[in-house]
């Protein structure tokens, strides 16, 4: 028997990736050494490069050749005369440029043979960091954002050139609350809500109503004294906006008590759809797809802000500005945030908020220790809700107007995939995955830098492609840290040390 | 059959009249769906004693267990515990009558720590004792000592049982339902686990209703026993009764020792 002189070749110098893998020489005689798996062998720098330059050119040529007909060839109308045809082979070739190129790259590093696959009990070194970090962490934060809209108006130089700014933090902290209060529905009770929205919806919807309701205006002008109802509709409507989203968050809970992962995705999704039809369709109450306009705007606990006599910037000594109102707003909203994160702060350390993880955690077991689990989920829809309908009555006075175009599916969606990319029940994450998404998004909008000429030219649109990115981006976090940016989960009561796991070591629980 | 008249633990003594059983289930029937999963078990658990039923695979222990447990509710027939009718009660209202269940498949929470697990075993009871009942679990399972801030997740089988008979220990009942503690666990851990079970037996009178597969073990540990085959409750007696039968012997015992 000859021996085909494949044990000369050193191992790993073969072409991978692109060619099957050949382990064991062929022709040696079973039960000799040769028979045996292959030792294993450190991986040979030159080849893997080799191999992955020869894997980039081969899935390049593939792209572009499956290209080829798809985007190389487009029918073009010219005026009324026959179809013409273009060519767009550069198209092609920069398509196929960016596969080979992004193969290159992840053959290199996640792809690459022999890379060193981390394994241990700690946490990953991004969630060690944030660990580390969180007791600055939540004061930084906090500073940070009580100064930030100070910060806008320096760096902008002038009250009117930073409203963007401000305008961009009252934006990106409203979706960090509703971030936070669906963070106590599907992180903490682990209740999978597709329908959040409805409940923002309700608070939005209970305030505009409230607030241009002629009957309350007139009774309160008769007794309070005309301009009254103006002046304090949204300081006593939000409590009634709390509790009202609350109530429909219990509304919601009862029927699906049942229910659980997907089926009460599903059912939630349909909650807030009908929310969203019956706003549309009772137009003697809600006025239809116009919404409801002309809500009263914020004021200083009373005082309004404009430039009249009486006006928050009289009163104060103040020149008149409309920014004033747009600072006082985002301050609002800052409150709000911070109130619904105490809240849920506390709570979890309360039996309520033990009970409401235990469920999340095992549904059979929590019933088998005593704790009342219809009671525990209906608790958490209803906590949850309500910093919803705080949260809509706060963007009703914000905007000042009302359609149910503004509680669309998408709003939930956005609000849920914060949720998830922070890593359920963390809030520090929550908050950061707001920042990143809301904010990251907006920020997209500035890429006109890329209009330069020798990028993409004038007539490229870079807002166009924020959704790509932002899509881009959702996966890659979703890749790389499959459990959301934050995933350790801090104990609420210890013996010895605070010790946080990462979330991956231990699987969900299915109860 | 005896009645064991043991020290009562440290749970006041019952409202019930002297003799009769802690726990009494008589003719009770279930069902899932249409299906019938018990067709009528009387069973009788007396104060002080540790009673175990045993059975094949889908015999109906569990679902008995589950049953007294108010999930699913008897179609038919009456739960009694310690003077009271439970049948109809909804499970956390069962619960709350000092009746404690480690459920199948242990149950812990994975992604609480040992003692969030612990925590939420004293959920009724509250903070009123809980330090000394925390140690008590420590001194009878010390291995929970040592992991106490690991979450219960990365506990290994043998300690999650552990974990899961001390929170259910945590609310001090007077009767502790264990279905199946030896689940999948090496045979020197279940005897680490039944020699726990024996020793809260006879310290502190707890009173034990076992469901176990692992039939030789438990006949040895319980006071009494039943069988159970498909529904129905066949044969009963002291454990070292069931033990010696030929019919027990051969279809639970031999070669599965």
């Amino acid at each position: 028997m000859v021996h085909p002189p494949v044990a000369d070749i050193p191992p790993g110098s073969l072409p991978s990736g692109s060619l099957p893998q050949v382990d064991v020489p062929s022709g040696v005689p079973n039960g000799l050494p040769g028979a045996a798996p292959p030792p294993p062998v450190a991986p040979h720098r030159g080849s893997v490069i080799g191999s992955a330059v020869t894997d980039a050119i081969v899935s390049g040529l593939l792209t572009g050749l499956l290209l080829l007909p798809l985007v190389g060839f487009r029918a073009t109308e010219s005026g009324s005369g026959p179809l013409g045809l273009t060519y767009r082979f550069g198209l092609v070739a920069v398509f196929a440029a960016i596969v080979a190129v992004l193969r290159l790259v992840l053959n290199l590093t996640v792809w690459r043979r022999g890379r060193k696959v981390k394994t241990g009990t700690e946490p990953s070194a991004f969630a060690a960091l944030v660990q580390k970090a969180a007791p600055a962490l939540r004061p930084a934060f906090f500073s940070f954002a009580i100064a930030y809209p100070f910060l806008a108006i320096l760096l902008s130089g002038g009250l009117s050139p930073s409203r963007y700014w401000v305008d961009l933090g009252i934006y990106v902290l409203t979706y960090v609350m509703l971030g936070w209060g669906l963070n106590i529905v599907v992180g903490l009770a682990g209740l999978l809500d597709l329908g959040y929205v409805a409940f923002y919806a309700v608070g939005a919807y209970t305030f505009a109503l409230l607030s241009t309701s002629v009957p309350l205006n007139e009774f309160f002008a008769g007794h309070l004294g005309e301009g009254f109802w103006t002046a304090w509709s949204f300081w006593l409507c939000l409590p009634v906006s709390g509790i009202l989203a609350a109530f429909w968050g219990v509304i919601l809970g009862f029927p699906v008590l049942r229910l659980r992962g997907d089926y009460l995705a599903i059912v939630t999704l349909a909650f807030g759809e009908i929310i969203r039809l019956v706003l549309i369709n009772w137009v003697s109450l809600t006025n239809g797809g116009a919404g409801i306009s002309s809500i009263p705007p914020i004021s200083f606990f009373g005082v309004p802000f404009n430039s009249s006599d009486d006006g928050f910037a009289a009163r104060y000594g103040l020149d008149f500005d409309s920014m004033h109102r747009i600072i006082f707003l985002y301050f609002v909203i800052l409150g709000l945030a911070v109130l619904t994160a105490l809240v849920t702060i506390r709570l979890r350390q309360m039996p309520v908020g033990r009970a409401w993880e235990a469920l999340r955690e095992d549904e059979i077991a929590c019933r088998s220790l005593g704790i009342n689990t219809t009671l525990t989920k209906l608790t958490a829809f209803a906590t949850g809700a309500m910093f919803g309908g705080f949260a809509g009555a706060f963007f009703a006075v914000r905007v000042r107007f009302v359609s149910p175009e503004s509680f669309t599916f998408m709003e939930s969606a956005v609000i849920l995939a914060i949720v998830v990319l922070g890593g359920m029940g963390s809030q520090m994450g929550v908050a950061g995955a707001a920042i990143l998404l809301i904010g990251g998004m907006e920020m997209l909008r500035n890429l006109s830098f890329l209009k330069a000429d020798f990028l993409f030219g004038p007539d490229f649109d870079p807002s166009l492609y924020r959704m790509l990115i932002f899509g881009f981006a959702m996966v890659a976090v979703m890749v790389w840290r499959p459990r959301g940016l934050v995933s350790s989960r801090l104990p609420t009561v210890f013996l010895k040390e605070r010790k946080a796991v990462s979330a991956s070591l231990v699987k969900e629980g299915h109860g | 059959m005896s009645t064991q008249t043991l020290a009562p633990g440290a749970v006041a003594a019952s409202p019930a009249p002297k003799g009769a059983p802690l726990l009494s289930v008589s003719g009770v029937t279930a069902y899932y769906g249409k299906i019938i999963a018990l067709k009528g078990v009387d069973i009788e658990v007396n104060e002080g004693e540790i009673v175990t039923l045993i059975g094949a695979n889908g015999a109906g222990k569990s679902t008995l267990m589950m049953t007294i447990c108010g999930s699913p509710q008897a179609r038919d027939g009456r739960i009694v515990f310690a003077g009271r009718d439970i049948t109809g009660l909804p499970t956390h209202e069962i619960m709350r009558l000092n009746i404690a269940q480690s459920p199948e498949g242990r149950r812990i929470f994975p992604r609480m720590s040992v003692y969030e697990n612990l925590q939420m075993g004293a959920a009724i009871t509250g903070n009123t004792h809980f330090a000394q009942d925390l140690e008590r679990m420590f001194e009878m399972f010390p291995r929970l000592r040592e992991r106490i801030d690991q979450r219960g997740g990365t506990l290994s089988g043998g300690e999650q049982q552990m974990l899961s008979i001390a929170r259910a220990l945590m609310s001090r009942p007077r009767l502790l339902l264990l279905d199946e503690p030896s689940l999948g666990l090496a045979p020197l851990v279940v005897k680490q686990i039944f020699d726990a079970i024996k020793l809260l037996n006879e310290t502190e009178g707890l009173t034990v209703f076992l469901v176990e597969q692992n039939a030789y073990h438990a006949l040895k540990l319980a006071h009494r026993g039943y069988v159970m085959v498909n529904g129905r409750v066949t044969m009963s007696g002291t454990g070292a009764e069931l033990l010696a039968r030929p019919e027990v012997r051969a279809a639970y015992l031999e070669g599965g020792r």
